[in-house]
Order: structure tokens, then C-alpha cells, then sequence
């Protein structure tokens, strides 16, 4: 090994520690009891307990936390992916008046802080009875996802030939059947990449999720934002949350990395 | 079966993509539409598949108008310069998608595809996919879709512009036979005159929108009706020069020959191979300055000046020349003579012998 190559390990390695020493401190506190965490100072878990995550597994007040988010993150998956393919095809294919400008418009929703919006959604849905509901949530988030989705889907589509439309339908495909047999196949990675961005921005969207619910659809950020009892804070379970709340996230990273790249380069190669 | 094109014509954004155009094609026959880019082939071609629709005119099939039909019920097969397939399914399940859509049951499209695919030299790359293919066995691929279900017209779309040429001579030859085999009427776009030649059939000469003169290929390339034909069927293109007949007599640098047309201005025309630069019996002698040569291996291009008018000539053989004046021989017999107004006024002698 050369001393560059080995200069740049070092370095390497010391960004990668520097990167994971958060990560790697809340799976620390998380095997720990409450009294290990405030007492001494110790680097690994002196004696390593489960219990925390037993609370967490156990009780209803935190699990549902992770069935109400995953509900509506997965509901607005859904629905992002249901508007936005239809509508990137439509921008991918067809000129109309005002297409540049209304694709522009779409990405201006994303400059907005959602404390914007939360206010008019809160008295919208508080009026129409959706309040406190995963729906309610899932379509918040769709404010924002849809545009993230159109803007992805539309570079991969734009990627595909039109020419491989017009064949198929001198084949004798409808376009339903078009759509789904042969153009879905063919932007595969793309849905995969709008759908991690989907799940991503919804799991980790904190304020409106939590304004528009109370107890029914209560989501694990609010639950993990509202641990604050009488007798001071639980940090071993409120780290054991968050353990478990990044897991979901990278479960997904695991299986779209290889698209991820592209992803981020919308398609646009 | 015959594709009848009544004044159609196309506009898009007020402007005129293809001028109105009456054309039709007879049953089973080969159809070059030749042109350069931008000169309408495509835009003609997807009117005839209705991939679009005509501002004016009709388009009938059978003696049966199919204007606006969808493009699904049209019945038509296509094949675009790009290797178009479906990249996510194997070539066999590629050749089988038409047949699928058509509910043909399942042993007759095995046998349909395999048939085929052995006709396209295809049968040992079924199970791949098409990416996994070379650029002629892809654009094969495309050739099997477009021909396994037994469309009646079959629109080819400058097929062979994007392979090397090793392939696309390969493949040039095999097209002939494959339009024997399928009985379909043929529509065959091409930038090359060459191409056209090859293919035999009719050819329809298109010039910015315009179809400039339908006819069997030979008729079309050996009497081109107007000076725009003449220069679209020829390449490298047809040497003009503005002419005087006077006293039924041509005239051009010191030679004069007979012609029997009016007196009058007109423009001569002859193709690049009709000069030479050694004397022949009956050749004129013109005076032209040499600008450059290219040297093909067995050609050599001669880029003249003659005047004001630039003109290129093709004569066998490697020929070194120096830079300067020259004197190339040119035989009346090859030379065309078109009126003021572009139309034809003598075909050259040699082409109405031919």
C-alpha cells in the first residue's frame, strides 16, 4: 500500500466513524437502562438490556405509532405513484398550453415549508371530518410527493423512445395494456426511486403529521416527541424509537441503492 | 389490397409538412419513397400507418376510407430507423406480442414465430433479450414483429440508416426476398438513390414536402420528369449548367450539338459518372478548374469549378491531379435539358435508347 492510498484510508475511515458515531451512541443508549445512560460514562452498554425495546414491542401507545405511520406512509406511496404516472406520462409525451409552466409550478410546491400548509389543511380536514384519519395524512403528503414523484417518473420516461409507444400500438396495444405490460417494465428503476423518495419524505415528515392527528392515527415521531412523562424523560425507550425508526428507512435503501445514483440524477443521464 | 393516399396533405403549426399528395399503391408491390432528410418520408409515412392524421385529404384501404381509424385496427406493421423492441421480453415473446393481441391461438404462434424467425436468421437468439443482440439482429428482431402478422402493408422507415454498412448490405439483399415471401405492399424510405436502385420497385421522389414523381424506379431514374427528381435520384448529385439552343442547336463552352427542342434558355443536367477525363467518341471537351479529389480506393471524386457552377465528377481508378485547370469530356448522349421553369425538356439520349 502507497502512503496516498493509505493517507486516504485514514481519512476514509475517520469520515465514516465520524459519520456512524451518532448512530452508533443511540444504539448505545438504547441497550442501556435509564439510570447506566445518566450515571457513568461508558462507550458500550455495561449491561446490555432489551427491555427497552420490550416496552416499545409491547405496549400499544408506541407500537401503534409504527402501524399508523407505516399505514400512511405506505397510503401515500400509493397515491403518489397513482397521480404522478399518469401525469409525468403526460408530460413526457405530449406538448399542450402551458405544459413547461404547470411542470414548474408542480416543483414550486417543494419551496413551501409545510408549516404553511399546515394551518389551512388542520381546518379543512377539522371542517370535512378527516382529521385525526391516515388518509388525511397520506393526502397532506401527497402536497408535496406527487411533484417529487412527476419530476422523477418524467426523466425516466423521457429516457424511453416514443417510438417504442407507437409500435406497440401498430402491434395492437391498447394504451392501458401498453402502459402496463411494456412502458412500466421499461422505467422500472424510476418507480422504484419515486417510490423510496415517496416513503422517505412521508416517514420522516414530522409537523403536519402531527397536526392532523391526535390519537387514531397518531404517528411514532409524535409519540416520540410527547415522551416526556412526570418522572422526567425514558431515554433508553426513546432511544430504542428511534433505533427502530431508522430501521424502516434503511430496509428501503438496502433494496433500491443500485437505483439510487440514478435516482438522484431524476433520470437525466 | 391497395393503400389509396387522396389529396392528403399534413400542416403542423400553419406550416406545410407534406403539400397535398395523390399516390397509389398497388397490391403487393415494393414502394421507395426517396428523399433527403426533412423531406417528408417520415411525416408521409406516419399518415399512411396513422400515427397521425392528414389536415386534408383521405386515405383509403381496400377502397375503403380508414381516415382517423385508430392506428390498432389499421392492420399495418412498421420498422423505425432506431432498433425499436420491447426491451423487457425475450425476442421470441417480442416476435409473439402481435400474435398475442390477435388471440391466434397458441401452437399456431409457435409455429408462426419459430417460421419467422428462421427466415430473419433469428432461431439460436429466441430465449435473449434484444439488448443482448447485436444492432442488425435487433433491427432482425424488429423486421420478425413487423412480418409475423401478415400485415398487409408493411411501412420501413430508412431500416438499414443506423447499421454499419457490412450489415446493412447483408440485409439489403435479404428485404427483396422477404417482401416475395410476404405478399404485403411495401413502403421502403431511403436518403440513398443507391438503395432505391437496389430495391427496384417504384420509387417516389419527395423534395420538402412534396412527392415529385412517382413511377417505376428505373423510369424515374433514367427520366426524371423536372430538375428537383433529377437531383434527388442522383448521387452525388446531378451537374447543372445554364444552356442556350439556338438554331436547334445546344451550346456549351465552344462545342455544340444538336438538340430538338425550341430556341431558348435551358438548363443542362448530367450525372457525376458521365464525365470522363479521357476522350471519347462524340464527347465534348469542357474547361473546368480542378478544386480537390477524393479517392475512394477504386473511385476517384473530382470537385470542379466550371464558371460559377460546381459541378462533380466520378471517373474509375486512382487518379492523382494537380490543383488547376482541367479539361473533362462530357458525351451530349448523357446530357438532360431542362426548361426556365425546372420541368424536363429532353431526356438524355442514352436513357430513352435504355
Amino acid at each position: 500500500m502507497t502512503r496516498a492510498s493509505r493517507g486516504s484510508a485514514v481519512v476514509m475511515t475517520l469520515y465514516l466513524l465520524f459519520l456512524l458515531v451518532p448512530i452508533y451512541w443511540l444504539l448505545n443508549m438504547s441497550l442501556k437502562t435509564n439510570a447506566e445512560i445518566t450515571g457513568a460514562f461508558s462507550l458500550y452498554p455495561l449491561n446490555p438490556t432489551l427491555a427497552n425495546y420490550r416496552t416499545i414491542l409491547t405496549d400499544p401507545s408506541w407500537y401503534m405509532g409504527y402501524v399508523n405511520s407505516l399505514i400512511y406512509v405506505v397510503m401515500n406511496t400509493a397515491l403518489s405513484l397513482a397521480v404522478a404516472l399518469p401525469a409525468a406520462y403526460a408530460f413526457s409525451r405530449y406538448r399542450f398550453l402551458g405544459d413547461k409552466h404547470l411542470f414548474f409550478w408542480l416543483l414550486t410546491n417543494r419551496m413551501a415549508p409545510p408549516a404553511v400548509f399546515a394551518l389551512p389543511f388542520f381546518q379543512l380536514y377539522s371542517a370535512v371530518g378527516l382529521f385525526d384519519t391516515h388518509i388525511a395524512v397520506a393526502l397532506a403528503h401527497c402536497l408535496f410527493n406527487v411533484p417529487l414523484a412527476v419530476w422523477i417518473l418524467e426523466g425516466f420516461m423521457s429516457g424511453v423512445p416514443r417510438e417504442i409507444d407507437e409500435t406497440a400500438y401498430i402491434d395492437g396495444y391498447s394504451f392501458p395494456r401498453f402502459f402496463v405490460r411494456i412502458f412500466m417494465p421499461l422505467i422500472a428503476s424510476g418507480i422504484g426511486v419515486a417510490a423510496f423518495f415517496c416513503f422517505m419524505f412521508s416517514w420522516v415528515e414530522l409537523l403536519l403529521s402531527r397536526t392532523l392527528t391526535s390519537v387514531n392515527a397518531k404517528p411514532i415521531a409524535a409519540t416520540m416527541t410527547r415522551t416526556v412523562s412526570a418522572s422526567g424523560l425514558d431515554w433508553g425507550v426513546l432511544a430504542a424509537a428511534g433505533v427502530l425508526t431508522i430501521l424502516p428507512g434503511a430496509l428501503v435503501i438496502w433494496f433500491v441503492r443500485n437505483y439510487i445514483a440514478k435516482g438522484f440524477a431524476l433520470g437525466r443521464v | 389490397m391497395t393503400l389509396e393516399l387522396r389529396g392528403v396533405s399534413k400542416e403542423v403549426a400553419g406550416q406545410a409538412w407534406t403539400h397535398p399528395t395523390d399516390l397509389v399503391l398497388a397490391p403487393g408491390s415494393m414502394n421507395v419513397l426517396l428523399g433527403p432528410t426533412l423531406s417528408g418520408k417520415t411525416t408521409l409515412m406516419r399518415l399512411m400507418a396513422g400515427l397521425d392524421q392528414p389536415t386534408a385529404g383521405r386515405i383509403l384501404w381496400q377502397g375503403r376510407d380508414v381516415t382517423g381509424q385508430r392506428v390498432q385496427d389499421r392492420g399495418v406493421a412498421m420498422v423505425y430507423q432506431q432498433f425499436i423492441n420491447y426491451p423487457s421480453m425475450t425476442v421470441y415473446d417480442n416476435i409473439a406480442s402481435p400474435l398475442r393481441l390477435q388471440r391466434v391461438a397458441r401452437a399456431e404462434i409457435d409455429r408462426r414465430v419459430r417460421e419467422t424467425a428462421a427466415m430473419m436468421r433469428l432461431t439460436p437468439f429466441l430465449d435473449r433479450r434484444p439488448l443482448e443482440l447485436s444492432g442488425g439482429q435487433q433491427q432482425r428482431t424488429a423486421l420478425a414483429r413487423a412480418l409475423v402478422k401478415g400485415a398487409g402493408l408493411v411501412l420501413l422507415d430508412e431500416p438499414l440508416a443506423n447499421l454499419d454498412y457490412k450489415l446493412r448490405e447483408e440485409l439489403r439483399a435479404e428485404i427483396p426476398r422477404i417482401f416475395e415471401a410476404s405478399g404485403a405492399i411495401f413502403v421502403y424510405a431511403t436518403t440513398e438513390p443507391e438503395e432505391a436502385l437496389l430495391l427496384g420497385g417504384n420509387t417516389a421522389t419527395l423534395w420538402e414536402g412534396r412527392v415529385t414523381q412517382f413511377g417505376p424506379t428505373p423510369q424515374v431514374y433514367r427520366a426524371p420528369q423536372d430538375a428537383v427528381t433529377a437531383r434527388v435520384f442522383s448521387d452525388p448529385p446531378m451537374n447543372f449548367k445554364p444552356v442556350v439552343v439556338t438554331g436547334g442547336e445546344a451550346a456549351l463552352d465552344d462545342a455544340r450539338w444538336p438538340v430538338d427542342v425550341p430556341d431558348g434558355p435551358y438548363t443542362a443536367g448530367f450525372r457525376a459518372a458521365h464525365l470522363t477525363l479521357d476522350q471519347t467518341p462524340r464527347a465534348i471537351p469542357l474547361a473546368a478548374r480542378l478544386d480537390a479529389t477524393e479517392i475512394t480506393g477504386a473511385e476517384t471524386y473530382l470537385h470542379l469549378l466550371h464558371g460559377q457552377d460546381r459541378w462533380v465528377g466520378l471517373v474509375p481508378g486512382v487518379r492523382r491531379l494537380a490543383q488547376g485547370p482541367l479539361t473533362v469530356w462530357l458525351d451530349p448522349a448523357h446530357v438532360y435539358l431542362f426548361d426556365q421553369c425546372g420541368r424536363l425538356a429532353r431526356a438524355a439520349p442514352y436513357a430513352r435508347a435504355a
